[in-house]
């Protein structure tokens, strides 16, 4: 291989874009190749600054506003409006409540120090946009030997990565993700076609029991704390399913 | 389709249509603003923008026939961008895109850790790549676009999105490492 065609071919590599044959022989030629190896440590680099640097903007509140608004302007105004447009404020109305009960309800009522440290807001949003399209693994691999070692050098901690697919819990990959402003693992299981997020993260605090499940916008969470890293377990599947995954992970 | 651009006539919406673009187009609200919001670099710009092709998407909304809705709407944002900026900024869109590729710009990985640890730093490197590199950093980096659906969002061919991302990954090392990032962090 010749190092200008590589330079294009170790950003397919890096982005995780090439095929098997395609990224094994770049792997092999990577080995001989110091100009490559640096390549490609200061693009990991670069990246890394990109995904930490919290670049990213989400839509102002006003604007999603506006966006409704400028919607219902363009909708059709029949004789059935009446009764959708009634939904659409009762179903506003209803996710304000819960969103301001939960609000209130979770990092007030709970001792602080027995909850994370982000918000359930956060964790629900980047248990979310890990559902989204092309989001939710960085590194996709049922083996625990594989997934572990992937996090080796990309955060300042190692996750504990174990598979329970004997138990109906099959390890499905892992990534980073940031949540309130830290950078965490995100250990990915899968439960019946049902996407488990597992965040986890170092902590100080002493371990704790396995606490009572929160719910928020239909999504279900369990936190605990376990010889010194902060779990936070997250999914739509019932929490009796979540509450199997969080024991297995606690032994 | 074209018919429906004026958002008049037989493609009329109605609310069930209302509530399938609220529960399918709507959550990638958030994507439709980051990339106008880097396609424009001014927050106040692309919320009128990004507004703008919501309401752009809904009225073609009945010419969606499922698949990736991120994409979908995705496109629709950057071409009202890119009108957008042959109207008020026409010269930001006359550097030209297809420039060879150099060699590597030999930054260490530790120079570009430093270099890259400061928000405003990296902020001001990202946004004086022309657009055309800019997205599809963006794209990649932020939004988490596979190539594939960097292809079909800024309609080059899958083809070139590797080397397109290279260029442009490359040009941001470059404005990094020569922007004194030792300066902009103190």
């Amino acid at each position: 291989m010749n190092c200008d065609f590589t330079r294009t071919v170790l950003h397919g590599y890096l982005d995780g874009e090439l095929d098997a044959t395609g990224a094994a022989e770049f792997e092999r030629h990577l080995e001989g190749c110091r100009e490559c190896t640096t390549a490609l440590g200061a693009e990991e680099s670069l990246r890394s600054s990109l995904h930490r640097g919290g670049l990213y903007e989400s839509a102002p509140v006003a604007l999603r506003r506006k966006v409704r608004a400028s919607l219902d302007a363009a909708t059709a105004s029949s004789g059935g409006i009446r009764i959708p447009a009634w939904r659409w404020v009762a179903v506003a109305a209803s996710i304000l409540i819960v969103a301001s009960i939960s609000w209130f309800a979770w990092p007030r009522v709970q001792n602080r120090a027995d909850s994370p440290p982000f918000t359930a807001a956060e964790m629900i949003d980047a248990h979310i946009r890990s559902l989204q399209p092309g989001h939710l693994m960085d590194i996709a691999s049922t083996d625990q030997h594989t997934v572990k070692p992937w996090f080796d050098g990309k955060l300042a901690f190692v996750p504990p990565v174990k598979d329970f697919a004997d138990e109906g819990f099959p390890l499905m990959g892992g990534r980073l993700d940031v949540l309130g402003g830290q950078n965490v693992a995100a250990l990915v299981y899968s439960r019946r076609k049902h996407v488990i997020n597992v965040f986890v993260l170092p902590t100080k605090e002493p371990d704790t029991e396995i606490h009572a499940p929160g719910l928020r916008q239909g999504y279900q969470w369990r936190h605990w704390r376990r010889q010194g890293m902060e779990y936070c377990a997250v999914s739509d599947v019932s929490d009796s399913d979540l509450y199997e995954l969080a024991q297995l992970i606690y032994q | 389709m074209s018919g429906s651009d004026q958002g008049k006539g037989s493609d009329v919406l109605d609310a069930q249509d209302r509530a399938r673009f609220e529960q399918l187009v709507l959550p990638h609200l958030d994507a439709a603003f980051n990339l106008a919001r880097w396609l424009l670099k001014s927050r106040a710009d692309s919320e009128d923008v990004a507004q703008e092709a919501m309401l752009r998407a809904y009225r073609f909304f009945r010419g969606f026939h499922g698949g990736d809705a991120r994409a979908w709407l995705l496109q629709i944002v950057r071409n009202t961008c890119y009108t957008w900026l042959e109207k008020n900024r026409p010269v930001e869109l006359m550097t030209e895109f297809d420039e060879d590729l150099h060699p590597q710009s030999g930054a260490s990985p530790e120079a570009l850790a430093i270099a890259g640890d400061n928000r405003e730093h990296l902020t001001r490197a990202l946004e004086t790549l022309p657009p055309r590199f800019r997205e599809v950093l963006v794209l990649r980096e932020l939004e988490g676009c596979s190539y594939k659906e960097i292809a079909s969002i800024t309609a080059i061919p899958i083809g070139t999105v590797m080397s397109a991302l290279a260029r442009a990954r490359q040009r941001l090392q470059r404005a990094l490492t020569h922007g004194s990032p030792q300066e902009a962090s103190k």
